[in-house]
């Protein structure tokens, strides 16, 4: 077995007396895509925070390609190539597809002292990367704010992976779109899976989960419940793991169907 | 004919998630679609206004164009600057007071201390863009709308310029400047012309009007380029290269239209919006000091409003008040706009309180069209 992208070992993180992390361990692989699923307040936020550097840990190692590593900020993790789609931070609306793409990381032309963004290169590649992803845009200038939620995050995508993000954290990316939209983001993490990339999908949503995921972590108040791989875990399982059962399976009940 | 695998591949391509739904745009409707599109409408509706109303009075003679020019390029100045801070998310209320500061501190230091007027300029351009660096600071500080900390600094730099003035001169006017610039090496590039030859060839060869008697006869009555719309053009390409074609443009982008989603990918909002602080600072000391040279004095009054005016003319330019969208060419359009129906209206004899009325409605239906705009290159709902 190879040694995995990223390693988080036992983290804990306390927010004063608050404990919203109590020991979690979660790994991701090349290649793999690892769901991470867990209610609204398990502390899945908190976590990713803590793989991409905003949070540090109070406890708890984190390993990149086996080596220890403790992230400073966002950039750190960037650089370290653990790239994090945010579910609303994702693009700014009111800008080009291809300044949302470069953001940050224009590249540039030179005269002299003078430089200014090539924008050419930029809306080339952009365009390219886009179909890659699936997306044939009509032009790399039109604005983010009129493509649909599943285009921006897209866009995020691509932009992660043709940066070289070797793990690519997905905040919920499915949880406002629609169903083919839905299809389209799915389908967009398993071409993103096959190029070597590890993926890591957070989610409430069990089939979105079963769709894709290789394998699957349920984080439920703060504490994982294990790592389950594909195929060892109905989605009945999974979905009485993330709320802890009971209640929820006599509402299915008197509902009638799986929620 | 292409050969039958050619034909698959193509289907392939074209296969790949377009929309449907959307409708082709065409060239002349994207060309068309564009920040500045209220503004150039606004211009184009009011020169041909002025022209139908005050086409005979002088106005588009070259005196009249300078009167009109000299007053759109003082808007142009400070718009420029508040169109940048705009897009990046901020505001400046002190940009009026800090015009009145400027001046006064460049008097007070030259006339009244005796400094060469260079220094006092360049004193008075460091002073002011320290000030810009402070209400930056302050803002991303404290996390409170650059509203308010600007609003502080209106009231507080108002009292100071008059405390000053009052204090060193006992007076709230400071004359005795133009004198003090005579032969000052840096002075000329504020007040002054340029292009004198030019236009005074064009006097002799009849072109333009010159002066028939008196001490300066056979000189043309426009003498040359005024330095002030030297320096609103120079600010406004400079503005407008910055913007559109700089990574650090991108980054005013990026920290007007969502500044944490600009931090996450790294981009430096804090340095960005300082920055934008300080320069409209310094747009409103180039104002100040172009204003100080040409008057030959300072006023402690000086500016009043001019925040305002600013801020009008970047809205009417198609800027989005809340930052993250807007455009230099815009803005100085806006400029235009201002400067031509203020000085139009005494061309045309009308009377001059019907300003504020005509720029009210001005303001009101550019706002209007450029949301339209807006939300159709956006995709805004």
């Amino acid at each position: 077995m190879t040694t995995p992208l990223i390693e988080m070992n036992n983290i804990e993180k306390h927010f004063g007396p608050v404990i919203a992390l109590g020991g979690v361990s979660f790994d991701v692989r090349e290649g793999e895509c690892h769901c991470l699923l867990g209610d609204n307040g398990a502390g899945k936020s908190t976590f990713i925070k803590t793989m991409s550097g905003v949070h540090k840990p109070s406890k708890g190692t984190m390993k990149v390609s086996g080596t220890e590593i403790a992230f400073d900020s966002p950039r750190d993790a960037m650089e370290a190539g653990i790239a994090t789609v945010y579910q609303d931070l994702a693009m700014i609306p009111l800008m080009s597809v291809t300044r949302n793409f470069w953001m940050g990381r224009e590249p540039r032309k030179s005269f002299g002292p003078f430089k200014w963004i090539d924008f050419k290169q930029a809306n080339t590649v952009t365009l390219d990367e886009m179909a890659r992803m699936g997306i044939n845009l009509r032009e790399p200038e039109q604005a983010v704010g009129t493509l649909s939620g599943g285009e921006r995050q897209t866009v995020a995508i691509a932009r992660a992976v043709y940066f070289g993000a070797k793990v690519l954290i997905l905040d919920e990316p499915t949880s406002a779109l629609g169903v083919r939209q839905t299809s389209n983001v799915l389908a967009t993490i398993d071409r993103v899976r096959k190029t070597g990339i590890g993926v890591i999908f957070i989610t409430h949503n069990v089939r979105h989960a079963m769709a894709v995921g290789d394998r699957f972590t349920v984080l439920n108040r703060g504490q994982t419940h294990g790592t389950a791989n594909r195929g060892e875990i109905s989605p009945e399982e999974l979905q009485d793991l993330m709320a802890g059962g009971q209640e929820l399976a006599e509402l299915e009940g008197s509902l009638g169907g799986t929620i | 004919m292409l050969p039958p695998d050619k034909i698959y591949l193509l289907n392939i391509k074209s296969d790949v998630m377009t929309d449907e739904r959307l409708k082709q745009v065409s060239t002349l409707r994207r060309a068309m679609i564009r920040p500045e599109l209220g503004a150039i409408c606004g211009t184009i509706l009011v020169f041909v206004f002025f022209f139908m109303i005050a086409g005979d009075s002088g106005m588009f003679s070259p005196e009249g164009i300078q009167n009109w020019g000299v007053v759109s390029a003082q808007f142009a100045i400070i718009a420029v600057g508040a169109c940048l801070l705009m897009i990046a998310g901020e505001f400046d209320l002190s940009v009026g007071s800090m015009i009145g500061f400027a001046g006064v501190v460049i008097a007070i230091l030259s006339v009244h201390m005796g400094w060469p007027v260079w220094l006092s300029i360049i004193a008075a351009f460091v002073v002011c863009v320290a000030l810009g660096a402070l209400n930056g600071f302050l803002v991303i500080k404290t996390g409170l709308p650059s509203f308010i900390v600007t609003l502080a600094f209106l009231y507080i730099l108002r009292g100071l310029t008059i405390w000053l003035s009052v204090m060193t001169t006992r007076q709230t006017i400071i004359g005795g400047v133009k004198e003090a610039a005579i032969g000052d090496p840096l002075a000329f590039l504020f007040g002054g012309v340029i292009f004198k030859d030019l236009f005074q060839w064009f006097a002799d060869m009849g072109w333009i009007d010159a002066f028939t008697r008196g001490s300066r006869i056979g000189q043309p009555v426009v003498e040359g380029v005024p330095m002030l719309v030297v320096w609103a053009l120079a600010l406004v390409i400079f503005g407008h290269w910055l913007l559109t074609k700089t990574r650090f443009g991108n980054w005013i982008f990026a920290s007007g239209g969502d500044a944490q989603a600009a931090r996450y990918v790294g981009v430096p909002v804090n340095r960005v919006k300082i920055l934008m602080f300080m320069f409209t600072a310094f747009c409103a000391t180039v104002f100040a000091t172009c204003q100080v040279m040409e008057f030959g004095s300072a006023a402690a009054d000086r500016g009043l409003l001019k925040e305002f005016e600013a801020i009008i003319c970047v809205v009417i330019g198609g800027a989005l008040l809340t930052g993250g969208y807007g455009s230099v060419i815009g803005a100085a359009l806006g400029a235009l706009i201002f400067g031509v129906v203020q000085q139009g209206l005494f061309f045309a004899g009308a009377e001059s309180s019907l300003f504020r009325v005509f720029l009210g409605t001005i303001l009101i239906l550019a706002v209007i069209m450029n949301t339209y705009i807006r939300r159709m290159i956006t995709g805004e709902r």
